[in-house]
């Protein structure tokens, strides 16, 4: 389970008494301000100084494990993305991403509504969909490395293959991971299993909070089923929709361990992603300069995607 | 609110509970000695356990750390090693190729040249002139070498062989009449396990020997043979066919996966380095013949495994005396039966040595060397990272052109090539 | 939270019927893998084979586990047992002193608000987003300079610093829904900023602790990138580290693979089963309420 797995909804904090601005300040207005600087310190250094320098090591020419700070502009940056190994990276990412919220957000709100519905067991469902979400991203890809081992045609299939076969499904049999037409879209599999649940839970949550009312009158007023799911239950879920868009969305762009543990690059670095290339070309290759405009690459990235989410989130907060 | 203190003096009721223990670990007797490699195989962790023992007899009182990272030829490892020797916190000593490979470790600044130990020990003398060579860098000897591997070797099956009535090809020609014939047969020709992807770049190796020959060869890594030459694409197009004979799995499989091929008599023939044999071995498979392979006939593509002493190594001292039992002739003689090669000592007694290894050792004396690039050898490890992706990448694009082309512009960046 | 009330008006017999066939199905496939673990693990050595990995064992047998957390001398293997508690003495002072820090961040920006507070916090959340590629290599350099590196000490302060962007924002949005009357109620008593906290913030933050201790626990119990990159020496390796390393292995069976996978899973699929509640406010902590 990733650290970020939570939506950030932020709770309004109502306006202080008054903004105190004597001078001095208080004791406890001096002592407020103390008890939060070593964290304040401590994000200003390890997040933005690090990004700091990260950005200027991406600037330089450290190929070796001694930094060299020659000053070669975006020299890295060209290369890179004229690296093949990066532009498949890249394809990887969007397809990995596309793929992975198209099916936890179906799953995750299909399983939802038919648990919202009244189901006996809900209890015991629920927690069969959401326990995946306790484990270690290490621990699905060992799993899931020989769940979708393929097997062999010379010596039988292996894992869900030999389930198929086993079940006369043999025509569903693949290469999985082994295959570079499929690659990185085993991995999604994996992590599908993983967070779908945890998307089933937002939406339940989404969705027991609709007034009983509305349906009720919507109901009276002859709207169907399907219909008040698209007129009034789905409208309403839109802020859950995004906010499981966003946390998805940037665990996908970042996504590294499950990578590690289950299929490593792949043939043909078909399930290599931009994370594990900077792991890879930094701390093997050496290429710190490199590895560093990767890491920029995948922040921007990651930025592009949370800081309008971040920004929109605070705003409304204000407003209240 | 009763609720959340119930649950949270479970909570607690836990978090003690687990740090009960916390006090049985630590506090070892003696020192450690904490030795670095990614010998994770059979014959190979085999043989390394064996050169422990030795150890161990000498110098009871150090705990011995078998710090191994899997991942073979080192992918892993080496990520990890880097890291901890920026971070400050090296291993004792930790497994390195012979030759240009070092040079990824920044010796001056992080490693302890070894002149006067090669010295007191006398192993200028024992260790061959040409792995002497290999080992210098910047005039200095930064590891100790514990034995010599033969990249490429062609192991196949004599089951499948001698019933097919065939005979191992010595030439590419050759080689694509018996695959065709095994193919027919339904089995599989040439195994291959790429799965980590440097066993694709291996293969090639040998095919680029077995078409330009040892020498030329050789020049593709000093820039006498430029990689825009005809016979490169000639390789490339070679291997691509070879690609095809190969086991549907490949790409799921790692090169021990793939020698059950061999030994379930499944396939036939796999291109890999000695090593192969020490896993043969510790599998309990006897049925398997070896040759060069094709067009490799009198040249022997070697690697060496070797020992470091990082300038920060916590135990020195017992670091020290590692490197000592990996250069002696007892340590190599414990370690290299197991693991499959031969020693790097010429003083070794050839009788604790099974047929294959007597046979490499005599070809080590007459054939023509060239170094393994896969394997850390021939190349600073940049360039060789760029070959080996490159190789992978073939094996999905089949792209010659393309292929040929990123090689010579590696080359280029690695600054022997114009 | 709405109790689920069964809505069946309207509804056609085989239509509840198929709902249940899709939630079952959905439920096999969440627990195919576990299936597979467990079976797995339990299977004695002789019956082990990959080409039979669906069926049941005949007898009960615990050999894997116990060679995957012992490891094999013969086989020259480390066990899991070591880093299990490397784990332990790693993710249990993390999350103790990361709920207490997060408690007094959120205290402050929620209670004690300062002109530029909220900007502020907008900036220490984005710290929770951001990919810690960008961060690795300065991380490796600094620590090594303050002597932390390849501790569990230093790793321990680094899944500190790295958390305190979730459990400020958790105890924030907790605090936030804590009446201000409250704290000016303990200002008339004459109680200052540490006094308020202790008398009548912390006392009703139990639940917030529930949620962020767990939350701390879980992830860094399952970290990989900080573990691998800080702490790599195999004496002070976190399990996740080990377990990735043992699955790499040659030489370790699959079976054996599997049940340390199962052994690195246990702890947080024991405090989801017994605190799975928690687990679900954690999920909401956006709308936690008291």
């Amino acid at each position: 389970m990733a650290r970020e797995t939570v939506p950030v909804q932020i709770q309004s904090v109502p306006a202080p008494r008054i903004a105190s601005r004597r001078w001095p300040p208080s004791a406890d207005r001096i002592a407020s301000v103390l008890l939060i600087a070593p964290s304040v310190l401590a994000i200003a250094v390890f997040v933005y100084g690090f990004i700091a320098f990260t950005g200027f090591a991406s600037l330089t020419k450290w190929n070796t494990l001694r930094p060299d700070f020659t000053f070669i502009g975006l020299a890295n940056y060209a290369r890179l993305f004229s690296t093949v190994r990066f532009q498949i990276d890249l394809h990887n990412t969007v397809t990995f991403t596309i793929l992975f919220l198209v099916l936890c957000l179906s799953l995750g709100f299909g399983l939802a509504v038919l648990l919202d519905r009244g189901v006996r067991g809900e209890g015991i469902f629920r927690s069969i969909f959401l326990f995946p979400l306790a484990l270690s991203f290490i621990v699905t890809g060992v799993v899931w490395r020989w769940l979708l081992n393929p097997g062999s045609v010379e010596l039988g299939s292996t894992g869900v293959n030999q389930l198929f076969d086993r079940a006369g499904l043999g025509f569903l049999k693949s290469g999985w991971y082994t295959d570079p037409g499929i690659g990185i879209k085993a991995v999604v599999v994996a992590a599908t299993w993983q967070l779908s649940g945890y998307v089933m839970a937002m939406y339940l949550a989404g969705l027991r909070g609709i007034p009983e009312e509305l349906r009720e009158a919507a109901l009276v007023d002859g709207a169907s089923e399907v219909q008040i799911y698209r007129h009034i239950i789905v409208p309403l879920l839109h802020p859950i929709t995004l906010g499981a868009i966003i946390i998805l969305g940037h665990i996908s762009l970042k996504i590294f361990d499950l990578v590690v543990a289950m299929t490593g690059p792949g043939p043909g670095f078909s399930s290599d992603v931009p994370a594990f290339f900077m792991f890879d070309t930094t701390f093997r290759g050496n290429y710190f300069a490199q590895g560093a405009g990767i890491a920029v690459i995948l922040l921007i990235m990651v930025a592009v995607l949370i800081i309008p989410y971040l920004v929109f989130n605070l705003r409304t907060e204000t407003q209240r | 609110m009763v609720r959340y203190i119930r649950g949270l003096t479970v909570l607690s009721l836990l978090l003690v509970v687990a740090l009960v223990p916390v006090s049985l670990s630590g506090a070892a007797m003696g020192g450690k000695l904490e030795i670095f490699s990614w010998w994770t195989a059979g014959g190979e962790a085999e043989g390394l356990s064996g050169m422990f023992s030795v150890y161990k007899k000498l110098y009871p009182g150090v705990e011995i750390v078998n710090a191994t990272v899997a991942g073979g030829a080192g992918t892993n490892a080496k990520a990890v090693l880097a890291t901890r020797l920026t971070g400050g916190d090296p291993p004792d000593s930790f497994q390195v190729h012979a030759g240009l490979e070092v040079q990824k470790y920044d010796p001056a600044g992080f490693l302890d040249p070894l002149d006067t130990i090669f010295k007191s020990e006398g192993w200028e003398k024992v260790f061959p002139t040409g792995l002497l060579t290999l080992l210098r860098y910047q005039g200095h000897y930064w590891s100790v070498p514990v034995n010599i591997h033969r990249a490429n070797v062609m192991w196949y099956s004599k089951k499948v062989f001698t019933a097919n009535y065939l005979t191992p090809p010595v030439t590419f020609d050759e080689f694509f009449k018996v695959a065709d014939a095994l193919k027919a047969k339904g089995i599989v020709p040439f195994v291959l396990g790429d799965k980590e992807g440097w066993e694709a770049g291996h293969a090639f190796e040998a095919v680029l020997i077995g078409t330009l020959g040892a020498d030329a060869y050789r020049g593709l890594w000093t820039g006498k043979t430029q990689w825009t030459d005809a016979r490169v694409a000639q390789a490339l197009n070679t291997f691509k066919r070879m690609l095809t004979y190969t086991n549907s799995d490949h790409a799921a499989l790692t090169w021990d996966g793939a020698g059950q091929y061999l030994i379930d008599a499944k396939g036939a023939m796999e291109i890999m380095g000695d090593w192969e044999n020490g896993w043969f071995q510790s599998k309990n498979y006897a049925d398997y013949g070896w040759a060069p392979p094709p067009g490799n006939t009198g040249v022997f593509d070697a690697l060496s495994d070797s020992f470091s002493l990082p300038k920060k190594a916590p135990d020195r001292e017992n670091a020290m005396n590692w490197l000592k039992v990996a250069g002696s002739k007892a340590g190599q003689e414990a370690f290299n039966p197991k693991k499959g090669s031969i020693c790097a000592r010429t003083d070794c007694n050839q009788s604790l040595f099974n047929p294959y290894l007597q046979s490499a050792a005599k070809d080590w004396r007459s054939n023509a060397l060239v170094p393994s690039v896969i394997h850390g050898a021939a190349a600073f490890e940049s360039w060789a990272t760029q070959y080996k992706d490159a190789l992978a990448l073939f094996v999905t694009s089949g792209d010659v052109a393309k292929t040929q082309a990123t090689l010579q512009a590696a080359c280029k960046d690695a600054g022997v090539c114009k | 939270m709405r109790a689920a009330v069964p809505r069946t008006r309207g509804e056609v017999p085989w239509l509840r019927l198929a709902s249940y066939a899709v939630l079952v199905a959905a439920a096999l496939f969440y627990l195919l893998p576990i299936y597979v673990l467990v079976i797995t693990g339990m299977k004695s050595f002789a019956e082990v084979n990959l080409y039979r990995m669906w069926d049941l064992p005949s007898r009960f047998s615990l050999d894997s586990f116990v060679k995957a957390w012992l490891g094999s001398a013969t086989q020259g293997f480390r066990g899991l047992s070591n880093n299990f508690w490397n784990s332990v003495r790693l993710a249990v002072p993390a999350t103790l002193l990361s709920a207490a820090l997060g408690s007094m961040n959120g205290y402050v920006l929620s209670k004690w608000r300062f002109r530029g507070s909220d900007s502020l916090f907008a900036l220490l959340l984005f710290g929770m987003f951001i990919p810690y590629q960008s961060i690795l290599i300065p991380l490796v350099q600094v620590l090594s300079r303050i002597g932390l590196y390849g501790s569990i000490p230093g790793l321990i302060f680094v899944h500190v610093v790295y958390g305190i962007p979730i459990t400020t924002l958790i105890f924030r949005n907790y605090y936030a829904t804590v009446p201000g009357e409250l704290v000016e109620a303990g200002k008339i008593d004459g109680a200052g900023i540490l006094g308020i906290y202790r008398s009548i913030m912390f006392p009703i933050s139990m639940p917030a602790f529930a949620v962020v201790m767990i939350w701390q626990f879980t992830s860094i119990w399952n970290d990989f990138l900080f573990g691998v990159i800080v702490t790599p020496r195999p004496a002070v390796q976190p399990i996740t580290v080990a377990l990735n390393n043992l699955a790499g292995s040659y030489i370790v069976e699959w079976n054996v693979q599997m049940a340390g996978a199962l052994l690195a899973a246990l702890p947080t699929m024991l405090l989801y089963i017994v605190l799975g509640r928690y687990f679900m406010r954690g999920l909401l902590a956006g709308s936690l309420k008291a």
